[in-house]
């Protein structure tokens, strides 16, 4: 290992590619929190997200007028507007609010930025979740409802295990989609300096002047990141797709 | 053999759910060859925010002191800034995206070339773009273009905005390459083998027989990349190029008083509202009209 780190150092001087995040390990230590900040950040947002659009897709099918019509207002705000827009609502508009007096009486935040991001981020891509399993739901064929409801099978329990695991199966290119947009919309955390990959990276090449080597390193990193999920989806969804259609 | 005789089939444990499951995934490729989601808009949106507006307003007027100017005063006061800011925007957007448009064509006929390199180098580039975020593609155009570049001696500056313009355009190029991809092959095989059959070659088939068909097909993804790149042009704000949601924050601070962020940030929204709400209710139409039965 050592050795691999003294070739990028070699390659510094030898060439003047500055690669201080292999040979540097302040910055390799920097980088690597980086990165691990925006797999984190992906990784909730996703998790909380189809967790939103199952709840969102659920209450959207409720025989309350009241609760389909939140629902839908909260899907027209988060699809139509800028995600920056909604980062900025969240961190400035309530998250200013949102304050203690600190020790030495300035305001404290209650809600870190980092939180902020992963609220924000994840009720954007929900709204998109709750219309996807929706179109999904709504696809499973109203005989097999009855089917169920027929076993003796409660409203919530034909949902959990009859309707939405179906849904979900046919709804899954869809959600592919949308959650290969979100990984690259957590870079927009980097707006309200949450420390993911391109605001350390950004820090770093404030620090080392290697502007052009960093966005390079920044470019193929985002680009095998997205690339990776992009091929396990593609694996799941090839997987679990319904058989008997397409080739 | 008799069709009671015929085996089973072994892999259709959910036959119905078949169609609709067929339909879902046509229209997930469909989504992910137009690279972007797309936009609905409807006039009950631009009602709830110009309620959104007035709140806004109102509470802005509420925190007014003895001695300052009303929030409409402050306001108008702004909106010749605000909509230069706005001006800035619409024109990036416009540049943007003739020439991602313009590269993305070349793009995507290079996807459909019949040699090898090109096809591969031309996927390669598409998707390299497609999976890089808007923003870290800004950052690079913005960081490791030259501020000006000098031309048989003369220095030509690049400003902030040329550079953001170029950063966009780079991420909608691959889109519209998906685009030209995706309506070129949605086209029937047969289209092909009919202008063969009539002594087309390859290039007349293509210009003359298929890319006609296809701008009916591309126009409404086009159209709705459109109304979403105009919507990305804020991301210019976090790199230092002064449109309208940078004058906005200079504004606000400007002006150094509390509770004028929502009057503020509604009103940038209104406009941008105005702009975008023709586009995507013109592509819905041209997308009904046009639309295909497969």
């Amino acid at each position: 290992m050592e050795f691999f780190w003294a070739w990028f150092r070699w390659l510094h001087e030898s060439t003047g590619i500055n690669l201080t995040i292999f040979y540097d390990g302040f910055d390799r230590g920097r980088f690597a929190s980086g990165l691990l900040m925006t797999i984190r950040l992906s990784a909730i947002c996703i998790l909380l997200s189809v967790l939103i659009g199952i709840l969102g897709a659920w209450l959207q099918g409720s025989r309350l007028q009241f609760t389909r019509h939140v629902v839908y207002w909260y899907i027209q705000f988060f699809r139509n507007t800028p995600p920056l827009v909604q980062l900025y609502f969240f961190y400035f508009g309530i998250g200013t609010l949102l304050t203690t007096p600190g020790a030495t009486g300035g305001p404290v935040p209650m809600v870190t930025n980092v939180t902020w991001a992963v609220i924000s981020l994840s009720f954007f891509a929900g709204a998109f979740n709750v219309e996807i399993f929706r179109s999904g739901i709504e696809a499973v064929p109203r005989t097999t409802v009855e089917a169920a409801e027929s076993l003796g099978f409660s409203r919530f329990r034909t949902y959990l295990h009859i309707v939405f695991p179906l849904a979900f199966r046919i709804s899954l290119p869809a959600l592919n989609n949308n959650l290969v947009n979100l990984v690259k919309t957590t870079t927009l955390a980097y707006a309200i300096a949450v420390p993911e990959m391109l605001y350390v990276t950004s820090q770093i090449w404030s620090d080392e002047l290697n502007v052009p080597e960093m966005m390079n390193v920044l470019l193929v990193a985002y680009f095998a990141l997205v690339g990776l999920l992009v091929y396990v989806m593609h694996r799941w969804e090839r997987a679990i797709r319904v058989p008997g259609f397409g080739a | 053999m008799s069709p009671w005789l015929a085996p089973l089939p072994q892999s259709t444990d959910l036959p119905v759910l078949l169609p609709a499951a067929a339909r879902l995934a046509r229209s997930a490729v469909a989504e992910r060859t137009a690279g972007s989601f797309r936009l609905r808009l409807h006039p009950a949106q631009g009602v709830v925010l110009f309620v959104l507006f007035l709140v806004g307003c109102g509470w802005a007027q509420a925190q007014v002191q003895p001695g300052q100017a009303g929030i409409i005063a402050t306001l108008w006061k702004w909106t010749p800034i605000l909509l230069g800011g706005f001006a800035f925007n619409l024109a990036i957007s416009v540049v943007a995206m003739s020439a991602g448009t313009v590269a993305g064509l070349f793009l995507g006929f290079g996807q459909i070339s019949m040699l090898l390199p090109v096809r591969k180098g031309a996927w390669l580039t598409t998707h390299f773009f497609r999976n890089a975020p808007w923003l870290v593609l800004l950052f690079y155009c913005m960081f490791l273009l030259p501020f000006q570049i000098r031309l048989f001696g003369v220095t030509i500056p690049v400003p902030d905005w040329m550079k953001a313009t170029l950063g966009l355009s780079l991420p909608v190029m691959a889109n519209v390459s998906e685009i030209v991809r995706g309506a070129i092959q949605s086209i029937p095989t047969a289209q092909w083998e009919s202008a063969a059959s009539l002594a087309f070659n390859r290039r007349q088939t293509l210009w003359m027989i298929i890319f006609p068909q296809c701008i009916k097909r591309m126009l409404p993804p086009w159209m709705n990349l459109y109304a979403i790149l105009t919507m990305a042009t804020v991301l210019t704000s976090i790199v230092g190029v002064n449109e309208m949601m940078s004058l906005t924050r200079q504004a606000l601070s400007a002006e150094d008083r509390s509770g004028l962020l929502l009057a503020f940030y509604s009103y940038v929204l209104f406009w941008f509202f105005l702009y975008c709400y023709p586009i995507a209710r013109w592509t819905v139409r041209l997308e009904a009209r046009y639309a295909v039965d497969s």
